[in-house]
């Protein structure tokens, strides 16, 4: 793990020799290259790119949370809770590609969407390309990651706690509130990270259903490592975005304390 | 101050159920009729072995479980379709309960909070109950960095502070040490003297139950046996399961001879309960109520025994006795030797058992 990384490390000070070598000697141009400190001025491409891509995460998992959360709760509190938590690790079964694949199906012009809308006699919609599917698609493979730690609080909740509100005289949701959610915090900042952090890396979803439309930091870093071969600043580009979530996860940390720490672990 | 207590208080009941029945999943019967009055100010405990619906009793009071029938009244007001949160009782919950992430002073403020009272008032009200409970010191602390008696006061204070008009307890007593527990009942009874609100305790403990309560219920497979004083439910079981959970009894068997003598295996005793001659009883009698002695005393039902075994325990020594086929128990005191009358006898050492027949009770016929 640590020596790809340590690689990257060294890279990002480094420029892009002919047919995408890695020469010296070493220099800082590729992070100011990032942050639009060119020559030739400032220009904030790549920051413009990094806030779009900060945004796309925190909707994506506000919308997981969203969904993730109550799906939690149902299936935890399911008679057939075994059953229901099988079709939430289904989708890992088969390839990750397939699925995104099976998403341009359903979207396309042709698609399963549009066919259905025709049914009803309604006009067909261009989702594909576009940022909703670029949404959806990404929701829909993260959302495992948020229910299955949720899930796995929820079955731990102690619910005379939930009964100890409620005869304190909190209403259901007051109750829930006071007693039931604070005990699905862990399971809801373990979910949220495994979210977010790789929500805020995506290129291969952005890049299939965006079509190349939707352009996203991940879709940067990645085209510097292959189309461009500009490994120097694909290298300084991740590790910016490595940075920015590491000072997130800091000062969440420090907001919540050591409590905080204990659940980030 | 005990005297005192056990004087039945006067007034409407504080507490009504009248035929309350549940049956968990359409077969488990945990509650099957129950009726019982709780009357305001009283200390009343619910005693039973685990199963036999103190519990579930408990929670139908607090909302928590809704009775398939019957009827529950609670300060007067008929308590069906009332939320936990709408009803005038508060909880302490057999392991507290507590809310981890809240420190001691905010899960006490908790239901004042709820109920949206000025913070000013809140404070003034957790810190008096804080100090009546005696943890003033602990407002800080998490619940994690309590001891089982810190936790339990936490508990108690969290719940009383909201001045209920019946507090709720659900063995809270359960978790913690002997020592801890005598400690904590005076305290429980010194609370509930000095802010007269109703208890309705559960416990599986005979002695808690005897010492503590006004009165008490004791609870089989879903139904009351016998409802009384401590005293009553001690000195005159009116069942075999009555006599044999609350302390050890001599349970003898007999066929009425007169209103006034019965034939057991012990030969004719004589008795102060009015009985039918011709038909079968079960008599009860405790085992510090047998008088022992080496020469015949005289007295009526006097038997001769043989000593099998003695248990010293202490305060007593405890005599497993065999009067022909039956076997019988008798406490002494362990009194000083010199004292008059003291005597101790000895393994295989032949004696003289009187069992007094106003202490004869009729437990079942």
């Amino acid at each position: 793990m640590v020596v790809p990384a340590l690689f990257m490390l060294v890279a990002s000070f480094l420029q892009r020799g002919p047919h995408g070598t890695l020469v010296g000697p070493p220099t800082l141009a590729n992070y100011l290259r990032f942050f639009g400190l060119t020559e030739a001025g400032f220009d904030p491409l790549y920051l413009l790119i990094l806030a779009r891509s900060v945004f796309f995460a925190l909707v994506v998992t506000l919308i997981t949370l969203l969904l993730g959360y109550p799906l939690a709760f149902a299936i935890a509190q399911s008679r057939h809770k075994e059953a229901l938590l099988l079709l939430v690790v289904l989708p890992f079964w088969t390839n990750f590609l397939i699925r995104i694949y099976a998403w341009i199906v359903i979207f396309q012009k042709k698609g399963v969407v549009n066919a259905f809308l025709g049914m009803l006699g309604l006009d067909p919609l261009t989702l594909y390309p576009s940022w909703f599917a670029v949404y959806t698609a990404t929701v829909y493979t993260y959302l495992p990651f948020l229910v299955l730690p949720v899930f796995t609080a929820v079955e731990r909740v102690d619910w005379t706690l939930h009964e100890a509100a409620q005869d304190l005289g909190a209403g259901r949701f007051r109750s829930f509130l006071h007693a039931v959610w604070p005990q699905t915090l862990p399971g809801v900042v373990a979910g949220v990270l495994l979210v977010f952090i790789p929500a805020l890396g995506t290129f291969v979803i952005s890049d299939l259903l965006g079509a190349g439309r939707v352009i996203l930091i991940g879709n940067v870093i990645q085209q510097q490592f292959g189309v461009v071969r500009d490994w120097a600043f694909g290298s300084a580009a991740a590790y910016v975005l490595m940075g920015l979530v590491l000072l997130g996860l800091w000062l969440y940390a420090r907001r919540a304390g050591e409590e905080g720490l204990d659940r980030l672990v | 101050m005990a005297t005192e207590s056990r004087k039945p208080p006067e007034g409407p009941p504080a507490v009504e159920l009248k035929n309350v029945r549940k049956v968990f999943d359409s077969e488990t019967v945990a509650l099957d009729g129950v009726s019982l009055a709780v009357r305001e100010g009283e200390f009343f405990s619910l005693l039973g072995p685990s199963g036999c619906g103190k519990t579930t009793l408990l929670r139908i009071l607090g909302g928590f479980e809704v009775p398939d029938a019957g009827e529950v009244r609670i300060a007067g007001q008929d308590m069906k379709d009332v939320p936990p949160f709408h009803r005038p009782v508060n909880t302490v919950f057999q392991n507290y309960a507590l809310f981890p992430h809240m420190n001691v002073f905010d899960n006490v403020a908790f239901g004042l909070r709820m109920k949206r009272l000025p913070e000013a008032q809140v404070r003034r009200r957790v810190e008096a109950m804080l100090e009546l409970v005696q943890i003033a010191d602990l407002a800080r602390r998490r619940p994690h960095e309590l001891s089982g008696g810190q936790k339990q006061r936490v508990a108690l204070a969290r719940a009383l502070v909201n001045e209920p008009k019946v507090l709720l307890l659900d063995e809270p007593l359960g978790a913690l040490d002997l020592k801890l527990r005598k400690e904590l009942q005076i305290e429980l009874m010194r609370l509930q003297m000095e802010l007269k609100i109703t208890f309705v305790y559960v416990t599986h403990d005979q002695e808690e139950a005897l010492v503590m309560s006004d009165r008490m219920a004791v609870m089989r497979d879903g139904r009351i046996e016998q409802i009384g004083l401590p005293e009553e439910l001690y000195e005159r079981p009116r069942t075999p399961f009555v006599a044999r959970f609350l302390g050890t009894s001599n349970l003898i068997e007999g066929r009425a001879l007169e209103p006034h003598a019965i034939e057991t295996p012990l030969g004719p005793l004589r008795v102060v309960a009015e009985l039918t001659p011709g038909r079968d009883y079960l008599l009860s009698i405790r085992p510090e109520k047998l008088r022992l002695s080496r020469a015949p005393s005289g007295g009526p039902n006097e038997v001769r025994a043989r000593v099998r075994d003695i248990v010293y325990t202490g305060a007593e020594n405890q005599y497993i006795l065999s009067a022909g086929e039956l076997e019988l128990i008798a406490y002494t005191l362990n009194a000083d030797i010199s004292e008059p009358g003291y005597e101790e006898y000895d393994y295989g050492e032949e004696v003289f058992v009187r069992l007094p027949p106003e202490n004869l009770v009729v437990v079942g016929g």
